[in-house]
């Protein structure tokens, strides 16, 4: 599974952000993960307590928003979430649907300890 | 003192502009990318191979073999008439962007019109990383079932093309053609689909045909060019 490169990724990311931002340690992350995202929550927090170690990220925490796939019906531009793993448009019963939103993977924000 | 620091960046954004770094270089040379994504035993190799074969007088192809171990899938399309070069991941259940940059230095890309990127065989991680090829394709196989869509919707969201394979062994199996097509075309409704078996060359012409197009006229104008 690819939960440690993502582990290693967001943690790369949130350093980056965190020198950036003049600060010394990254005390919790918030992600937004979406529906369609192939991502096991379990196993990246497995992870991400390993690659954190030694690092200004030690002890983190990872806050993990999971959001809801959107679809658009292509025949009549109906926007909806998807039900019980059914994609067909709940108004017009067509099949074609487009993904609006659901397959999105990013880091919103970090919180970070300056120095005093 | 706690603050929060807006972020607001893809977790994988690296790992994008390194795809990016790629395709401008296979660009710059002119040459053609298929990155080609499956479940191990679809027949991604075995169509590599007769891909190769159909268009080796035409084109002059490159193959990078991704792998968890050994060079047997390199070494099979270096046979077919490839130039071909073998990345193990060591473990690891995709290629990266940074993988197959790897991969691409040890090609002469001045010498290809084609590169096929075989990617590890697994149908949940491949689609998650961008390696920068012109195109996404996923090879699918009767054998797997026709509910697969259903049950991977991230793998079939992404692609391009669609190659269903072994379909000589669609008599032999509980698998409904109509049924597999709704669930990819659902959420995939332009993607282009090839329903072909390696070993009787049934449906394979119009997938060759697909590649043969997209590749010649960049191909011959950009080494013209040159």
């Amino acid at each position: 599974m690819h939960e440690l490169s993502l582990a290693e990724s967001t943690l790369a990311l949130a350093l980056r952000h965190a020198e950036k931002a003049g600060a010394t340690r990254v005390t919790a992350l918030h992600m937004v993960v979406g529906e369609f995202t192939t991502l096991e929550e379990t196993s990246l927090g497995y992870y991400w307590e390993r690659v954190c170690r030694g690092t200004p990220a030690d002890g983190s925490r990872l806050n993990i928003r999971r959001t809801r796939a959107r679809l658009k019906c292509l025949a009549c531009s109906q926007e909806y979430e998807v039900e019980d793993g059914t994609w067909h448009c709940p108004s017009c019963q067509a099949d074609r649907v487009r993904l609006v939103s659901g397959d999105e993977c990013y880091l919103e924000s970090i919180e970070v300890e300056e120095p005093a | 003192m706690t603050r929060r620091v807006q972020v607001v960046e893809d977790i994988l954004s690296d790992n994008d502009r390194q795809a990016m770094e790629n395709r401008r270089a296979l660009e710059a040379a002119g040459v053609f990318s298929l990155n080609l994504m499956a479940s191990p035993g679809a027949g991604k190799t075995s169509l590599i191979e007769r891909t190769t074969q159909a268009l080796r007088d035409r084109l002059r192809i490159g193959v990078i073999d991704g792998d968890l171990a050994t060079r047997l899938d390199a070494d099979r399309a270096a046979a077919a008439g490839a130039q071909a070069v073998q990345i193990n991941t060591g473990g690891q259940c995709h290629l990266d962007a940074a993988m197959v940059r790897a991969g691409l230095a040890e090609l002469d890309l001045n010498q290809l019109d084609l590169l096929l990127i075989e990617n590890v065989g697994n149908l949940v991680c491949t689609a998650a990383f961008a390696i920068g090829a012109h195109r996404n394709v996923l090879v699918a196989s009767v054998p797997e079932g026709d509910d697969k869509p259903y049950k991977y919707p991230a793998s079939y969201l992404s692609i391009d093309a669609l190659v269903l394979n072994k379909i000589d062994l669609l008599p032999y199996v509980a698998f409904d053609l109509e049924r597999f097509r709704r669930g990819v075309e659902v959420l995939n409704p332009d993607l282009d689909f090839f329903a072909v078996s390696c070993t009787t060359s049934e449906g394979l012409a119009p997938w060759v045909e697909w590649i043969g197009q997209a590749v010649s006229p960049r191909g011959t104008a950009t080494k013209a060019d040159r």
